[in-house]
């Protein structure tokens, strides 16, 4: 993609401006539509575009695949621990009146904490079933030349 | 109120014949862009019918992730459909058009769109989740309060099977990564 | 005429649905490409995503966010449980469909091909090729063991090198060993 100017440029003018989106929507899901779904695919999307644009190295390099494999369960461990620590604290599981001093600031705590769990391993999730994708061809490519 | 029904139409009737396009052709790049197009179409008449979340994951999952996913998968397989044989094409067609009809005459019982008075809208889980969440949450999008906190069970579901299809994907296609000026270091 | 348009508009939403699903059924049962079959699994998904919206829309609602501030007491809501369920539902189909997808690369990769009459004739090679192998196998192990048990038919303890048949022949002309 190195003859593109025009597309390299504006690459690099929007990727900033979409990761601040996917966060927008990652924390404004109470308020606004939005939510953790939305906001992982929308930074995978980001992602996306950079390893399009500018090769799966570069995109690798900058979001390394052993990360994101972390990441991915990481979200999960976060989204079933808020339930078991409210669990442990005398609730049942997922019961998130018992996260705070009150109920309803427990809710919202709750809320937060499992939103960002699932934006976490949706994008982490996408990118790794890009990249593997991706990055098929030039492996069996190798292995002929 | 006139607007809203035009647009409803016309979006409607753009899905039916992208759906058509998309079953005839046979080069297969062509159809993977009009997928795109068929996603973002829905995600237009799911804004028109008020559901906003809904159609902000449906532009950027349909539009976004499926179209590159497909692209992705015509770049490693052939990019061309052999023609199918005609006894099967009409065995199809029957087929289809038979459960059509019947769906089509279990329609005519269904509550007219966007009556006030149906099954589902007269349900009192509609009321409990538009009334309770300022007292019990106080979160004003009602579909993140209900799908985080009443329903959190189900979106924890969720969240494990795209997990497992990502540990799925990375078994079937997932090797290591061997950079190409590795590989041609080692030529010389 | 009156009932007739008054139908149209108020069931065109689930007319096309239906529609819609049958393309996407049809692209699935009638098509060999798999990548294809995958397309109108995709198509027939979206369908049932509109026609759960449509159910859970009233005329002159808004989008199911609460409004703050004065006034706000008499909106109209659509109702958001319907939403809550395809919110799940577009983020297991993608799931399924990178699945899928997956699947078929590894598919190609194995066979040459993703048309599956390729692929089933190509299986079908090869379950008819085990099955001759596996057949001339088990003829020879029946050839050897009948061989062997032959040879125990005639084994009356004398270390005589001699087969079955010489041994016959010759008994008639020598004399009993004493």
């Amino acid at each position: 993609m190195r003859e593109h100017t025009v597309l390299r440029v504006i690459t690099k003018l929007l990727i900033a401006p979409i990761i601040i989106f996917a966060l927008y929507v990652q924390f404004h899901g109470d308020y606004s539509p939005g939510g953790g779904f939305q906001a992982g695919v929308v930074f995978a999307a980001a992602i996306i575009l950079y390893a399009l644009i500018f090769g799966l190295a570069e995109a690798r390099r900058a979001v390394s695949p052993d990360v994101l494999r972390i990441t991915a369960a990481l979200g999960v461990l976060l989204f079933a621990g808020t339930g078991v620590y409210a669990m442990l604290e005398g609730g049942n599981f997922l019961d998130y009146d018992y996260l705070a001093h009150d109920a309803i600031h427990g809710q919202q705590y709750g809320l937060l904490l499992v939103e960002f769990g699932v934006g976490l391993t949706v994008v982490s999730t996408i990118t790794s079933i890009f990249y593997v994708f991706a990055g098929r061809g030039r492996r069996t490519n190798e292995h002929e030349t | 109120m006139t607007t809203d029904i035009v647009l409803n139409i016309v979006l409607l009737s753009l899905m039916a014949i992208t759906g058509l396009a998309i079953a005839r052709l046979r080069n297969l790049f062509p159809v993977a862009m009009l997928t795109g197009l068929y996603s973002l179409l829905s995600a237009s008449l799911f804004t028109l019918l008020d559901a906003v979340d809904v159609a902000l994951t449906e532009a950027a999952v349909g539009a976004g992730v499926t179209t590159v996913l497909f692209l992705a998968t015509f770049g490693l397989t052939r990019a061309r459909e052999k023609p199918v044989a005609r006894s099967r094409t009409v065995i199809g067609l029957v087929v289809t058009v038979l459960t059509g009809a019947a769906l089509f005459y279990a329609s005519l019982d269904m509550p007219h769109f966007g009556d006030r008075n149906t099954p589902v809208q007269d349900h009192p889980l509609r009321e409990r989740y538009l009334s309770t969440v300022n007292e019990e949450i106080d979160v004003p999008n009602t579909v993140t309060a209900v799908l985080g906190s009443y329903r959190g069970y189900d979106t924890l579901g969720e969240v494990t099977v795209i997990l497992t299809a990502g540990i799925g994907v990375l078994m079937l296609l997932g090797v290591a990564w061997r950079r190409p000026d590795k590989r041609k270091e080692s030529d010389r | 005429m009156a009932e007739i348009a008054d139908n149209f508009f108020g069931l065109f939403n689930y007319w096309v649905v239906i529609v819609l699903m049958m393309i996407g059924f049809y692209t699935v049962i009638s098509h060999d490409n798999l990548v294809k079959k995958l397309i109108g699994l995709n198509l027939f998904q979206t369908a049932v995503f509109v026609f759960y919206i449509s159910m859970g829309k009233i005329a002159g609602s808004t989008a199911p966010i609460l409004m703050q501030g004065p006034g706000s007491e008499d909106v109209l809501y659509a109702h958001p449980l319907p939403q809550v369920l395809i919110l799940t539902a577009i983020v297991v189909g993608v799931s399924t469909t990178a699945l899928g997808l997956a699947l078929v690369v590894r598919i190609n990769e194995a066979y040459g091909s993703i048309e599956e009459d390729d692929v089933l004739a190509a299986d079908f090679e090869t379950q008819e090729a085990e099955s001759e192998t596996e057949a001339q196998r088990k003829a020879r192990a029946d050839a050897r063991q009948a061989e062997a048990e032959a040879d125990e038919e005639y084994d009356d303890g004398s270390e005589d090198p001699r087969s079955p048949e010489q041994r016959a022949a010759d008994t008639d002309d020598k004399e009993p060993r004493s």
